[in-house]
């Protein structure tokens, strides 16, 4: 097994491109080398992408923010700038493993481990973040809605690297949220999960609305219903079921040992209707 | 008989907080287990697994595995000796495989190779062909006729024709006519329950270092809850005579019962027999979940009849376990303890145990009752609430107290369960308003408590101090508890005494590390121990002083004369007593050894308060409350640690935890995401509250706490999460997917 630490890009898509499919990239690792150790994977070459510049650096762009691949969640949660901005997204990287895990896992890599139950991902769907690819045919940017192709799969060329993720501008009153259900209170994978991102008109009612859904279907799922049904509404009791009632439509998830699809669909509409409420809520406190 | 000879008041020692002495070890990560211990020219051994649930081994081939490099032995079963003794042959057969693998995960053959790595690559070079078979893993499926065979000739002459091969034992117990009884009831419940298999859920994996010699001398370092049981079973599977073979404790990383048999270990012997080196086994999470054993999985059905004023006129019980591929014993605990805690004129309690495809099971903490107790403590509160009246009063009503005759046979000494009723009725936990979504369970728990053989030695060292020598791993405190009663004996401060524990080599046989039995029998085997001392001691003394030895008496760690009769002499403290001890006579030691009977059952009763989501059924626990009986808290701490310890393994068996098979008789969530203990956040604090009623039978009152504190959550949180989501909950673990069915199907 080789272990090389990439000095550029370049250098990581082309070492990936030669790999034949061999080789994984090394950020936090948090995935990949529990996945190493239970003998799930062995990799011919480890791609260590965190010395690349520009990787392990939050930069101010548009408005917005600009999240290298490298970056952990600690990192993330401790700048006040992407917090203000979207605290839903923040939250969603918060929470994937424990303290010590939220040292190193970075949101990419959570995007990249392609499980339809990833917490980071639904926010930055919902937020409509971008992510930048890097191949060996140059640089591309593409939604983060559509990086994941099914439970472990991938809409990536071989040879490409997601190198950073991109949070857009957005108005004042605006925010986001998201919720996932656990049976337990730490340690676990979403059963179902919600993010809402909202923004309010001047009269407090939902100007624009993104609800994306985890863990019920085999991928992170856009739900436009769900969003048309808040819309224009200050999320009433009648919008509010509206939202459940899509969100619900929207789901296909399985059975399995974590919940069962009747139990996943009735909770992901629950969710989604908590985070609309949160996501108001803090939407409403930046006045 | 009663043994009590030091009651409230007069303790110095026990009862106090002292620091434990294996704390700065634990904490700076110097302790040493089962995994730690690291020799010269050691292998790595490793085990393979069977991919089926239930197949036959037509054969094994290992040529190509002992062909790769670095690859120094591989074992299979027939490496173990010829056994005759029916539970011998299973437990060497669990170990590895003889003719048929019976559940998925069970051990084939062992390798040992220079490093883990060649081992793993070994294990996949190793051909065995199996020929699969219909497998079974519930309970209910396995006692239909019909239902596949896990093995055959394994059933007791008393069980009824009318069930599968499967069910190995059946039992019941009992008095009185329950029809009558039952025809006597204002109103009668009778329900069906299910509880999954959960497991104990030790932190440390086990583990083993074995090295035998050519000579045919072995030593072996292990994790485990009974070094002298690993001794007598490893022996015989190896062919070994006991005194060939030494085997030493490590520390152990949790057990909970789920210790007190082998796995690796023989194997690991084998392997060093056959490669001449030491050879380390390490199981990983996965092979813990998949092939040590989790408790037993339950079917049950109770019937109860009850007066309009609370009175419990009959009951009767039918239990159904499983306990894996191997018959076991456990059916017939739950069976006995399931309604202890009730004085009943009629009452009927029966129970089966059923093989299935899943692995063997191991005890944990109250083998067999908490399932029991469940299903009895929720058809209770059932009928309280039928009634409309308080559970605390209806439990207390009918009581079993001293002279009850219990179902299971015996007639009760001095019992602790009405003090402890009334101190949950008094505490502040009980009257507590509760919120909207919120309800409060209650449930009464039981254990039976165990003594068995002990062997004790303490010596005196030259400066006065003392060592004690015992032959039980510290599973909950032992060495503190221990060290407090020595000092208590001998009337010196803790901080003189140590206590360690001995290989096989250096003490006679002690029992397992089980039924709660250390704190009591040790500690009685310790105090005995002392006494011999003090009187060896006081034999010295009189030598000095002239006198007779009856005319001198131990006090306060002093040796003094009896009375003014006996002479003016300067009491002579233990310290000066050890310094010439070369002078009158040699080195002075005590000993004791017994077979001890007089363990005093423990109650418990335990308050749990919930919050249940009704939107998706997820359960906080916002208020628990522990009232348990422990005869005499040696160590406060560590007794209300047994407490919360089991509150909380309740808490995540109610809520959580369960195993789960696919359709392929694969067990589909063996590691700790998805076989969810509860974590630290997820629960309140456990509040504590001591009773001590004396444990006749001990001459402190001591009774064992260790397992009583598991079998009251699993009702009590049944109960509160009923009570909250208004609708009764006949299933463990209530996790949320089923607790929003029941309210979603409630309307």
């Amino acid at each position: 097994m080789q272990f090389v630490t990439a000095q550029s890009t370049a250098e990581a898509a082309r070492l990936l491109a030669e790999s034949g499919g061999a080789a994984r990239v090394l950020a936090g690792g948090t995935d990949l080398l529990v996945q190493m150790k239970s003998g799930m994977v062995e990799p011919a070459t480890i791609i260590d992408i965190k010395k690349i510049p520009g990787m392990m650096e939050i930069t101010e762009e548009d408005g917005g923010y600009r999240i290298g691949a490298g970056v952990p969640g600690q990192m993330l949660g401790e700048h006040a700038g992407v917090v203000a901005l979207w605290p839903g997204v923040v939250e969603g990287c918060e929470l994937i493993g424990s303290t010590q895990v939220q040292g190193r896992c970075t949101m990419v890599g959570n995007l990249c481990n392609a499980s339809p139950a990833a917490d980071s991902v639904p926010p930055m769907v919902a937020a409509n973040a971008v992510a930048r690819i890097e191949g060996p045919d140059g640089s591309r940017d593409v939604p983060v809605a559509d990086i994941p192709a099914g439970p472990g799969k991938l809409n990536l060329k071989p040879g490409e690297l997601i190198t950073s993720i991109f949070l857009p501008a957005r108005p004042k009153r605006a925010s986001d949220a998201y919720l996932r259900f656990i049976p337990r209170t730490e340690m676990d994978i979403a059963v179902a999960s919600a993010a809402v991102s909202l923004e309010l008109a001047e009269d407090g009612s939902i100007a624009h609305a993104r609800v994306a859904l985890g863990a019920v279907g085999p991928k992170v799922a856009l739900v436009e219903d769900a969003a048309r049904a808040i819309e224009g509404t200050t999320l009433d009791d009648a919008a509010l079921d509206a939202l459940m009632a899509a969100c619900r439509a929207a789901c296909s998830p399985i059975n399995d040992k974590r919940g069962t699809v009747e139990f996943r669909t009735q909770v992901a509409g629950v969710l989604a209707k908590r985070a609309a409420l949160i996501a108001k809520d803090r939407a409403g406190e930046k006045q | 008989m009663n043994k009590i000879t030091r009651e409230k008041g007069q303790f110095k020692v026990v009862g106090t907080r002292v620091k434990r002495p294996d704390g700065i070890d634990k904490v700076t990560g110097r302790a040493q287990y089962g995994a730690d211990l690291v020799v010269p020219g050691m292998l790595t051994g490793a085990i393979l697994r069977s991919p089926h649930a239930h197949a036959t081994i037509n054969s094994i081939d290992t040529s190509e595995a002992l062909a790769l490099p670095g690859v120094k032995a591989v074992v299979t079963r027939a490496d173990f000796a010829a056994l005759d003794d029916d539970e011998m042959i299973d437990i060497a057969d669990n170990c590895l495989a003889r003719d048929k693998v019976l559940y998925h995960g069970h051990a084939v053959a062992g390798v040992a190779a220079k490093d883990a790595q060649t081992a793993r690559k070994a294990l996949k070079l190793i051909k065995v062909d199996y020929t699969p078979l219909p497998h079974v893993t519930d309970v209910d499926a396995a006692m239909k006729p019909g239902a596949p065979v896990v093995q055959s000739g394994r059933q007791e002459e008393n069980v009824q024709p009318e069930h599968s091969e499967n069910v190995t034992g059946y039992c019941e117990f009992g008095h009185g006519d329950v029809e009558a009884g039952f025809a006597k009831a204002d109103h009668i419940i009778e329900r069906d329950f299910k509880t999954a298999a959960a497991h104990q859920g030790y932190i440390e994996p086990h583990a083993c270092l074995a090295s035998m010699t050519n000579d045919g001398k072995a030593d072996l370092w292990c994790c485990t809850q009974g070094q002298f049981n690993v001794r007598s079973l490893c022996s015989a599977i190896l062919d070994m005579e006991a005194s060939q073979l030494r085997v030493t404790a490590s520390e152990i990383g949790g057990g909970f019962g789920g210790k007190t048999t082998v796995f690796i270990e023989p194997v690991a012997l084998a392997l060093s027999r056959k490669s001449g080196r030491p050879v380390k086994i390490v199981m990983t999470r996965d092979e813990v979940f998949r092939a040590t054993g989790p408790t037993v999985s339950s079917s049950s059905t109770v019937k109860i009849g009850m007066t309009k004023d609370g009175r419990i006129t009959a009951a009767h019980a039918k239990f159904r376990y499983q306990g894996g591929a191997f018959p076991c014993a456990t059916y017939s605990f739950g069976a006995q303890a399931a309604f202890a805690a009730y004085d009943l004129e009629a009452v009927k309690s029966e129970g089966w145990n059923a093989l299935t495809n899943r692995p063997k099971e191991a005890a944990y903490r109250a083998p067999g009752a908490p399932m029991a107790i469940y299903a009895v403590e929720s058809v209770v509160d059932e009928l309280t609430q039928h009634f409309g009246l308080d559970p605390l009063e209806v439990r207390l009503k009918n009581a079993a107290r001293e002279n009850t005759k219990a179902a299971y046979g015996p007639t009760f000494d001095q019992i602790g369960l009405v003090a402890t009723l009334e101190a949950a009725q008094k505490h502040p936990h009980y009257s507590a308003p509760l919120g909207e979504n919120q309800g409060r369970g209650v449930s009464c728990g039981f254990w039976f408590n165990f003594g068995g053989n002990t062997c004790v030695t303490m010596n005196l060292n030259d400066d006065g101090t003392v060592g004690i020598t015992e032959g039980n791993p510290d599973i909950g405190g032992s060495r503190a508890s221990i060290s407090m009663m020595a000092a208590e004996e001998l009337g010196i401060p803790y901080s003189d005494v140590r206590t360690i524990i001995a290989d096989t080599s250096s003490l006679g046989h002690n029992d397992v590390t089980d039924g709660s039995r250390v704190t009591f029998a040790v500690g009685l085997a310790t105090i005995e121990a002392a006494r011999d001392a003090i009187r060896k001691m006081c034999g010295r003394v009189a030598k000095i002083w002239g006198i007779d030895e009856d005319a001198v008496i131990w006090e306060d760690g002093y040796a003094k004369p009896s009375g003014p009769n006996a002479g003016d002499f300067e009491p002579m403290s233990i310290k000066e007593i050890a310094a010439i001890s070369s002078n009158t006579g040699g080195p002075i030691a005590g000993h004791y050894e017994v077979n001890a009977d007089g363990a005093g059952v423990s109650f418990g009763v335990h308050l749990a308060d919930v919050e249940v989501d009704p939107e998706t059924g997820y359960t906080q626990v916002i208020r628990y409350t522990v009232f348990q009986d422990a005869g005499k808290a040696v160590h406060p701490d560590y007794v209300e640690g047994q407490m919360q310890g089991g509150a909380v393994q309740g808490i995540g068996w109610a809520l959580n935890e369960e195993y789960i098979y696919g359709e392929d008789g694969v067990l589909q969530n063996a590691g700790f995401l998805d076989y969810r203990v509860p974590v630290a956040s997820d629960l309140p604090e456990i509040d504590t509250v001591i009773l001590e009623i004396p444990n006749p039978g001990h001459p402190y009152g001591v009774r064992g706490v260790g397992e009583t504190s598991i079998v009251p959550p699993l009702a009590a949180l049944s109960n509160a999460v009923s009570r909250a989501a208004g609708v009764r909950l006949h299933e463990l673990p209530m996790s949320p997917p089923k607790i929003l069915k029941a309210i979603t199907d409630r309307g």
